[in-house]
């Protein structure tokens, strides 16, 4: 008992903020090595994200600042609770073995979990001693970080490709595509099973090219299991609101069920196995 | 004389049995041997079930009016002249064409009985309640003549105990009615016949008439005679249906005829609160499959039984009071039917009854009662949970409990009485004890033994606490001192209950359809365990500060800082809750029990959280004054932040070595993502009850539901007559409940992920 920290981090439905007026501050944490990191909310229960029952651990961080953004809390470092790698670990091992029986595992999201790589590469090396499926959600932007001993110890990928067109990308995450890219090519190369998220957001993903264009580029890839077309939704629209962000997005309507059905079409026709 | 007599009994049972494999139950009266030899386990999925037959959907036809004018005006009709007994009422129908199944607790459906038996008092203001005038002989009766249970419970009483009644820190108690949780083993009429089992009760009578006349004797030579004197009345009560008890069922028909009048004889006699049916289905399944291979009988033939069964499971009712409505409303009777587990071989009970039980929520679409529990293994046919999945994904009419946390202590025939209470049938009963309010009790200890909203000295003085800020130890300290106190008097209360209760209000025939010698236990049970393990949390890692009123109680509580809640998977807290149970139970113990029955304990309140809570003041866990508690072991809604998955580990925490009599747990998921991949769906929804019960969880209520369409159901109730929802342990009609247990219900929290 006494070991354990006094306060555990808080649940995804929190809003964390202004607690690093200084940020953005994600230097400094790509080291290989951690004792600690600063996550925003865990979940448990998730059926969504990865094979089997999921535990999803959302690390604070991000350098992307997607227009559609439903966690804009997490963009900051330090607006996530600092947490022992340890105690991390502990907790995680309270749920291995009911994750163990519902052939599920451990996801890490957030934020991006590659900005703080030293931590989840800690979380992830448990997970696989725990014998538990391992899974992160990342934008690959910051893939080159993840080196070959990283990717060992993760079963899958859940890899947003966020637009097919650099322009797009750019003007909807502030960053560059190409990353993602080469991202997408180094686990196609080595065949680690991945799969495409990709958020249909009317009138800022889904022109028709743009989505051909990143159907283009995923269906030749024998190790994409899966493309998951994601429905834009409002449910982050209080956070940007209580952020005092700017939220270009507030009158963008959710797409139909039409133009999502469309979406998928477009990547059954490009020879993608999407849902 | 008497040879003559055997070898005719010999001739019928050789008829009625034919083709059952032979074992130890031809010669004693042992059901579980007859399954176990006879069963046939189905392996396979539900594509052979048949939809509901004409005579069938003629008979549902007949009861719909009646349900819709229920749901306008309430109770409709009563008998209040003639106390009900098995011979009371001429026999009733429905639609005598179209029953296969026969048999109403009076001359009409929907026409309730009066029990004063139990109580006078109950009855009248269950009468005037629903518009009905009390009948003058029964009431002159009941005043000058007979004397009820109700009026023996309170001769005995103490001040003490009527003070803790008073203030609801012991509620629910069953002092003015049946007291229920009996399940007679009702197939034994069928297997056996009435005569046979006279036969076995008279040889059990003659064992003892040569032992001394103890008080003990004689009250168990007067309960024998009591058996023998309602089975008698039980085949005159078939008679007046055409059916001849006395002998054993011959074809599938009479098996669960047979069953169902047995179960009917059962509810004229008592009004117990929970009226379980027991475990039936596989059962009668040996007779319908027996009746298939003969030829004489085909699926839809099979189904219908198995539907007209249940039709009249869910046309039960009792004359209940506005003041039980609060408690338990959408007129429960838990006529609880337990459907699969494992045999102690390893061999599944599931057979194709199993599912035609199941596919009853198809054919006649969802509803509370029959109260259907699926006995969860890990080893039960894939086939066989992926149906019920669906079929609670369709209808949230399903509980599962943990056959394999079961088996070990109950065997593989045991029955469940109400929501989570194990028997095995027969052979045990129990000595139902309602709960204690714990969060109240906490507050007791930390005002001195007054109660936070009277004011009124209810637990002995002690001192209050005086700080302003309240010390873990300390409180701790004064509360372990309280539930000395109040388990003491929580067990004294019980034991006046069920001493009266067997004198006055004794269930004949429940007690005729078991052994003589059975295993008693005195279920007591305790609510608000989560708003106390939080609360000692709250203590324990946060700063609560106390405000105190004008008379110096504690009224209200600040408190500063976070700290862990139960439901979240972590040990600080669901090691506090753990204690707590083992600890109150521990308490109990220490307390000598009417006729040495064992103690156990559930976590349990049904519905009832939410008038618990309405009589509970402010608690340190932040919970302001009147808000329902959580219901059974649930986590606080909106406290268990963490998804389902932590909140069912903490759930699962909780020792069942420690609360034998149960441990209620409720999770409501949403449907559109409880779809969204449909099979796939499903094949996690089985991993996730493998894991949870792998893990010890004891029990799963599984509501598929939207908020969104039980805010729809609030304002149309005429949109959903059949929405049902379950409730720790229970499944009620949605719009049957009251608003704020609607309220209640939709304020729980809903999980997401799923």
């Amino acid at each position: 008992m006494a070991d354990l920290e006094p306060i555990e981090v808080g649940s995804r439905h929190d809003l964390r903020s202004a607690r690093s007026p200084d940020a953005p501050d994600t230097l400094g944490y790509e080291g290989r090595e951690a004792t600690f990191g600063w996550v925003h909310s865990y979940e448990t229960g998730s059926t969504v994200d990865g094979p089997g029952v999921r535990i999803t651990l959302f690390m604070s961080g991000c350098l992307l600042r997607c227009q559609y953004c439903h966690n804009p809390d997490t963009w900051h470092l330090k607006d996530g609770t600092r947490v022992e790698l340890a105690q991390a670990i502990r907790r995680l091992g309270e749920f291995a073995p009911m994750l163990r029986a519902m052939e599920g595992g451990l996801t890490i999201s957030g934020g991006e979990p590659l900005v703080q790589i030293g931590f989840t590469r800690g979380m992830l090396a448990a997970a696989k001693r725990m014998g538990l499926h391992t899974a992160i959600e990342t934008s690959g932007f910051l893939g080159a970080r993840a080196d070959d001993a990283y990717l060992a110890n993760l079963d899958m990928v859940i890899l947003d490709i966020k637009s097919g067109d650099p322009e797009t990308y750019l003007r909807l995450t502030g960053k560059e595509l190409e990353p993602t890219l080469r991202f997408a090519e180094r686990l196609n190369a080595m065949n680690k099973p991945v799969w495409v998220r990709f958020v249909l957001a009317p009138g800022v993903t889904d022109a028709p090219d743009n989505i051909e264009k990143v159907a283009r580029f995923v269906a030749p890839m024998k190790n994409v299991e899966w493309v998951e077309v994601l429905p834009f939704h409002q449910m982050g629209a209080f956070k940007w609101k209580a952020l005092g962000i700017d939220y270009r997005l507030a009158d963008t309507p959710p797409p139909t069920p039409e133009q999502v059905r469309g979406a998928i079409e477009i990547f059954r026709k490009a020879g993608c196995n999407a849902r | 004389m008497q040879d003559l007599g055997s070898s005719v009994l010999d001739q019928l049972q050789s008829r009625a049995w034919r083709s059952f494999k032979p074992g130890r139950w031809e010669k004693a009266i042992d059901v579980r041997d007859f399954i176990v030899r006879n069963v046939t386990a189905y392996e396979g999925d539900d594509r052979f079930l048949a939809a509901p037959s004409a005579r069938t959907k003629a008979v549902w036809a007949k009861l719909q009016p009646y349900f819709e004018a229920e749901r306008k005006k309430g109770v409709l009709d009563v008998d209040a002249a003639h106390p009900s007994t098995m011979l009371a009422h001429a026999p009733g129908w429905i639609d005598r064409d179209n029953e296969v199944i026969v048999g109403l607790q009076t001359d009409a459906p929907f026409k309730r009985a009066i029990f004063p038996f139990g109580g006078l008092r109950m009855v009248e203001s269950g009468l005037k309640a629903a518009g009905f005038t009390p009948d003058r002989a029964v009431h002159h009766a009941f005043t000058h003549y007979r004397k009820s249970h109700n009026d023996g419970v309170f001769d005995a009483y103490t001040p003490e105990i009527l003070r803790c009644r008073r203030s609801h820190v012991i509620t629910g108690l069953p002092d003015a009615y049946g007291r229920g949780r009996i399940i007679g083993d009702y197939r034994r009429v069928a297997l056996y016949g009435v005569d046979r089992l006279l036969e076995v009760k008279k040889a059990e009578r003659a064992q003892i008439d040569e032992m001394w006349a103890t008080e003990d004797i004689i009250r168990l030579r007067e309960e024998l005679a009591e058996q023998m004197r309602a089975l008698r009345d039980l085949v005159e009560m078939g008679r007046r249906y055409d059916c001849d008890l006395s002998r054993p069922a011959e074809t599938a028909r009479e098996a669960v005829q047979w069953t169902y009048l047995a179960y009917l004889g059962a509810i004229k006699e008592a009004n117990g609160a929970a009226m379980s049916i027991g475990r039936v289905s596989t059962f009668l399944d040996i007779y319908l499959e027996r009746d298939i291979a003969e030829g004489k009988l085909d699926e839809s033939g099979a189904q219908e039984l198995i539907d007209q069964l249940v039709q009249k499971l869910r046309i039960v009712r009792f004359l209940r009071t506005p003041e039980y409505d609060a408690l338990f409303s959408g007129d429960p009777y838990w006529a609880t039917e337990c459907i699969g587990g494992m045999d102690l071989d390893g061999r599944p009970l599931v057979t194709r009854t199993s599912y035609r039980m199941l596919q009853t929520l198809v054919n006649l679409g969802p509803a509370p009662e029959p109260n259907l529990t699926v006995l969860w293994s890990q080893h039960l046919p894939a086939p066989f949970k992926q149906f019920c999945l669906r079929i609670s994904r369709d209808t949230s009419s399903i509980q599962y409990e943990n056959d394999d946390l079961m088996r070990p202590y109950w065997g593989d025939d045991y029955g469940i009485a109400c929501c989570v209470s194990s028997m095995r049938l027969g052979k045990q009963m129990q000595f139902f004890g309602a709960r204690v309010n714990l969060a109240k009790a906490l507050l007791y200890a930390i005002n001195g033994g007054r109660d936070e909203l009277s004011g009124d000295q209810v637990a002995p003085p002690t001192s209050a606490v005086a700080g302003d800020v309240l010390d873990y130890d300390e409180v701790f300290a004064k509360f372990d001192a309280t539930m000395e106190w109040l388990a003491r008097t929580y067990v004294h209360a019980l034991n006046c209950i069920h001493y009266m209760h067997d004198k006055y209000f004794y269930e004949r025939l429940e007690m005729a359809l078991h052994d003589r010698d059975i295993l008693r236990t005195m279920a007591c049970g305790i609510a608000g365990l989560s708003v106390v393990a939080d609360s000692l949390s709250a203590i324990k890692y946060a700063k609560v500060g106390v405000v105190r009123d004008d008379r110096g109680l504690i009224v209200d509580y600040k408190i500063d800082g976070d700290f862990p809640k139960y439901g979240n998977a972590d040990s600080r807290v669901d090691d506090i809750a753990a204690d707590l149970v083992s600890r109150f139970m521990a308490k109990v113990r220490k307390h000598p029990t009417y006729r040495g029955a064992t103690h156990t304990q559930s976590v349990l309140t049904i519905t009832s959280n939410v008038v618990y809570g309405k009589h509970t003041g402010a608690t340190p866990d932040g919970r302001a004054k009147g808000v329902p508690f959580a219901p059974g072991a649930n986590p606080m809604s909106g406290r268990d932040t963490h998804g389902w998955l932590a909140s069912c580990i903490s759930v699962a925490r909780l020792p069942y070595a420690d609360a034998q009599d149960g441990i209620s747990y409720t999770v409501s998921i949403a449907p559109a993502l409880a779809q969204r991949d449909g099979e796939a769906g499903i094949t996690n929804a089985i991993k996730a009850f493998d894991g949870y019960f792998g893990q010890g969880g004891f029990h799963m209520n599984l509501n598929v539901l939207s908020k969104d369409m039980l805010v729809d159901a609030m304002e149309h109730p005429e949109k959903y007559p059949q929405l049902t929802i379950r409730v720790s342990g229970y499944a009620v009609n949605f719009v049957r409940l009251t608003r704020e247990q609607q309220l209640d219900v939709i304020s729980r929290t809903f999980h997401t992920s799923y």
